[in-house]
């Protein structure tokens, strides 16, 4: 069993430069920051070392940070403009009894992030809900398509962005009450 | 002078207007698509269970669209929901009756306003004959509602469908 710091000085060593940092100051567990584009390298590494074995990833959430500027287009209408999309992974030792919380941050604009769907097979339909919901697209995942909103919802559409705007019509369908 | 007692003495005839005749055999055997949503679908099984007893009413729940007279549209219909359920009151032959039930399928419920999935209202795409208001409306209220879908079929006319 090992603590967050232990954990986080184990993959400093192994992999510098796709470790970004650890954040203490946070009211729950501390949280690891990792290179979006190194992610599935990382997680291989924890699932497979025998003094980490992570093989639970408990839960694996999109996240809109919401902390670009705001800008108002033509119509008046505000939308949130650079600042960064997260994706959390909240993962589990079985065997070991311990846990981490790690994170990476990509651009709002260009939200890419690997796929760890090779690493943990849960992260299949979590990371759909995560490209469906909050727009992050997950690089290398073998079938990404909406989970949850109809398929031919309009690209580009996500419904958890802090800017998003519901359509007027959908298929017909007025959507606003 | 009633129905049970001349039906021996008259030789098993029954005289009836038509149309009253139709309408009660309908009224009295509204077999439902068996078809739930959410919460309120569990109020509509528990409805249909012995306590309540739908079946009293003729009520029967029917696996197709193809046999199935009623729909109760029990619970939030998302607007992926939305373009299923259109299909499925299309296959339903006529004539054919829709009870909305519980808020959600009146008007969108809780969701009517943060809802970005949910149909604000299944009127909007299909015609409803019965709102049945409530967050789950209790079994009792859904057989007022059945209740008061059997009276508009009462009072249907063979030239002009008025339910």
């Amino acid at each position: 069993m090992k603590n967050a710091e232990e954990i986080f000085e184990i993959l400093k060593r192994q992999f510098d430069d796709a470790i970004i940092g650890i954040d203490k100051d946070t009211p729950t567990e501390p949280i690891i920051n990792v290179d979006p584009l190194q992610i599935h390298k990382v997680g291989a590494y924890l699932r497979e070392t025998d003094e980490l074995k992570f093989d639970s990833l408990m839960c694996l959430s999109g996240v809109d940070d919401a902390n670009g500027t705001k800008v108002k287009d033509a119509e008046g209408y505000e939308f949130i403009q650079g600042g960064t999309l997260s994706v959390y992974y909240n993962l589990h030792s079985v065997e070991l009894k311990h846990k981490i919380t790690l994170k990476v941050s990509t651009p709002r604009e260009d939200a890419k992030v690997e796929s760890v769907e090779n690493v943990w097979k849960t992260a299949d339909w979590h990371e759909r809900e995560a490209y469906d919901l909050v727009g992050i697209v997950f690089l290398n995942h073998p079938d990404l398509r909406r989970i949850l909103m109809p398929y031919d919802w309009a690209d580009g559409s996500h419904p958890l962005r802090k800017d998003y705007k519901n359509p007027e019509f959908y298929q017909g369908m007025k959507v606003p009450y | 002078m009633g129905l049970l007692d001349k039906e021996f003495s008259d030789g098993n005839i029954l005289i009836a207007n038509v149309e009253d005749l139709l309408n009660w055999a309908r009224l009295s055997s509204v077999w439902q698509l068996g078809f739930g949503l959410a919460c309120c679908a569990i109020e509509m099984m528990a409805t249909s269970m012995s306590h309540y007893d739908f079946d009293r009413f003729g009520v029967i729940p029917r696996n197709t669209p193809r046999q199935a007279d009623a729909i109760i549209i029990s619970g939030t219909v998302t607007l992926k929901m939305a373009t299923r359920i259109k299909r499925l009151y299309e296959q339903m032959p006529d004539p054919k009756y829709i009870i909305s039930m519980g808020s959600c399928s009146n008007c969108g419920g809780p969701y009517w306003e943060h809802g970005y999935h949910v149909l604000k209202g299944i009127d909007r795409v299909i015609p409803v004959d019965v709102y049945v208001p409530g967050c789950p409306p209790r079994p009792e209220a859904l057989l007022e509602g059945l209740m008061k879908l059997q009276d508009k079929i009462r009072n249907e006319s063979l030239r002009t469908k008025s339910a």
